[in-house]
């Protein structure tokens, strides 16, 4: 038996078997369309059009070409889109970090509480996006009766001016998914070596030294991956934009799918949607590319 | 383990152990009722009446526990059908959730035990779509969907979403870990793989299909995006683009949202509730350090 057994019982065609179901799909819906939206994305592609012509790289140029029709409130969009994922991804790398420590413990209640953290995840963008509509509402709103109780003026206009619009959308994306991060990191903290702990506490390491030192780099790999998953899903915020601020005050608050959304499904140019589709993925693509290499590079020879 | 660590420490650093002990709990019970206050709120507004609902300042208790809202929600002559969409999202995401249990527990396999050509090929593809942002897929989804008749009707929030290259990558992982030995002496007795995999390989891995299969129902149950624009009909559609839609005709009418709100969440809440430890435990075990 030397080497692994795997060999043992398999014909050729039988990995293929196993396979097909799953290639069917994945060839159907994941990998023809990346290539078809590329092509898509070459035409002037009007779902009400029966030609769909030939513009080659129109949809794209026009993006990159200053005063065009398209390409001011793509980049706006495109802003709105950074401006969200600059101010949540910190909080959401964060913040899930210090409640997976206050997690990381025996005690009664623990589950409890995790289960209690995490919930808010299950309930999906749209019932947070009507509830927070709710709560944020100017005039009627729980957020500003409970300011003005607590002696502030209580009119804050939290869905329909800035900065108030992204504070919302920020706060409420950390509310919604702090939960399901911080799970990430209890695993992952469970894996690292309760030796070590002991062994910088013999040393005398500081509560704040064992975090520098033992926890954050025990779990790079998970920071890593939180990073990577946040970064992308708060690049593809939409729901929370679309059923709370509805790109309130004036567009401002528009994300990059929201007018991709919209350029596709209530203008009809699924070509110039497409188009748009692959320069925001770009965009992404290089940024956890960049995320990537900046962790990598700096880990230490182990 | 706790109690044998506090015992070694002597007094004076016993004292400061104690008070991070309070602000440790103090920390829990204030994000507790972060946490539940809005689902609370949501909870006793669906009770109001839609003129309750407005008041400012605002009831805390329903004055009069209203059904005025549920009933609306709940009339089969609605606009806004919240009944037919809640099956219309249970169908979708059972379906969805089978359909990714089917198809990538078999392919999760033999990428985990089988040696092949273009095997590598196969799950770098497999693996490299993880990182393709999803919105490259709306437009080409649209028309592929399109193409196969299925706009408008349920197999649309069904199939795409079920080629899940993360349930391939999750159980793989799954399968790594399962120790070889019961597998390569059934092999030995004359099984076939097929055999091998359906009796003694998917019993083991129970927990993360489990795991798989709910974290595949809430994301299919909450998915907005991609059901906001392949459904239309306001008979077809499911919860999350049905939410929108009663936005949209009953903006200021938050004791009905918040109905229905409530009506979108109960399942997913009970799921949780029941399958919180597969979610939670799942997620550990099957390690995102791949």
């Amino acid at each position: 038996m030397n080497g692994s057994g795997t060999q043992l019982g398999v014909r050729r065609s039988t990995p293929w078997l196993f396979l097909a179901p799953y290639l069917v799909l994945f060839i159907t819906f994941v990998a023809i369309p990346v290539v078809y939206g590329l092509w898509m994305s070459l035409h002037n592609w009007d779902q009400f059009l029966p030609e769909k012509p030939w513009v080659g790289l129109e949809n794209y140029t026009q993006l990159f070409t200053p005063g065009s029709a398209k390409s001011a409130p793509f980049w706006s969009a495109m802003k709105a889109t950074a401006i969200f994922t600059l101010f949540s991804v910190p909080l959401l790398v964060i913040i899930p970090l210090g409640i997976a420590l206050l997690l990381n413990r025996r005690f009664p209640g623990r589950s409890f509480f995790r289960a209690v953290y995490f919930a808010p995840y299950v309930l999906g963008v749209a019932v947070v996006g009507i509830l927070f509509r709710f709560m944020l509402d100017p005039n009627i709103g729980a957020f500003n009766y409970l300011l003005s109780k607590l002696g502030f003026a209580g009119d804050t206009p939290w869905t329909t001016a800035l900065p108030w619009a992204w504070i919302s959308l920020v706060g409420m994306t950390v509310w919604w998914t702090m939960g399901f991060n911080a799970v990430i990191y209890l695993a992952g903290l469970q894996d690292i070596d309760r030796q070590l702990y002991d062994a910088a506490e013999v040393d005398g390491a500081s509560r704040w030294q064992r975090l520098r030192h033992v926890t954050v780099p025990g779990l790079r790999s998970v920071i890593v991956f939180v990073i990577t998953v946040t970064l992308l899903a708060s690049a593809n915020m939409f729901g929370q934009a679309y059923l709370t601020t509805q790109g309130a005050p004036a567009e401002k608050t528009r994300t990059a799918i929201m007018f991709i959304a919209e350029e596709g499904f209530q203008d009809f140019h699924l070509g110039s949607a497409a188009a748009m589709s692959y320069v925001l993925a770009l965009f992404l693509m290089a940024l956890s590319a960049g995320v990537f290499f900046f962790f990598r590079d700096r880990e230490e020879a182990r | 383990m706790e109690a044998a660590t506090a015992g070694r420490v002597p007094g004076r650093r016993a004292g400061r152990r104690t008070s991070r002990e309070t602000l440790r709990w103090i920390a829990l019970i204030l994000l507790t009722l972060l946490y539940v206050a809005p689902i609370v709120w949501m909870l006793l507004t669906a009770f109001k009446t839609e003129e309750e609902s407005a008041l400012t300042p605002p009831t805390l208790l329903p004055t009069e526990w209203s059904r005025e809202a549920l009933d609306t929600i709940f009339s089969t002559s609605s606009q806004t059908p919240v009944i037919r969409w809640f099956f219309n999202s249970m169908i979708a995401a059972l379906g969805n959730g089978l359909l990714v249990l089917l198809t990538a527990a078999p392919a999760a396999y033999a990428l985990a035990r089988m040696e092949f050509r273009g095997k590598r090929l196969v799950f770098a593809g497999i693996v490299a779509t993880l990182f393709v942002p999803p919105i490259i897929f709306l437009a080409p989804n649209y028309e592929i969907v399109e193409a196969l008749g299925w706009l408008d009707t349920l197999p649309a929030v069904i199939f795409p979403l079920a080629a899940s290259a993360f349930g391939v990558f999750f159980l793989r992982q799954f399968f790594i870990g399962l120790p070889k030995e019961l597998e390569e002496a059934a092999i030995l007795d004359g099984a076939s793989r097929f055999q091998v995999f359906t009796r003694i390989v998917l019993p083991l891995a129970r927990p993360a299909l489990a795991t798989l299969f709910t974290l595949t129902f809430l994301t299919n149950w909450n998915d907005f995006l991609w059901p906001l624009y392949v459904l239309f009909n306001p008979e077809h559609l499911t919860l999350s683009p049905g939410l929108g839609l009663l936005q949209g005709a009953n903006a200021t009418n938050y004791a009905l949202l918040m109905a229905g709100g409530l009506v979108a969440s109960i399942p997913v809440l009970i799921v949780f509730t029941f399958a919180q430890r597969y979610i939670i435990e799942g997620v550990s075990r099957s390690g995102i350090k791949g």
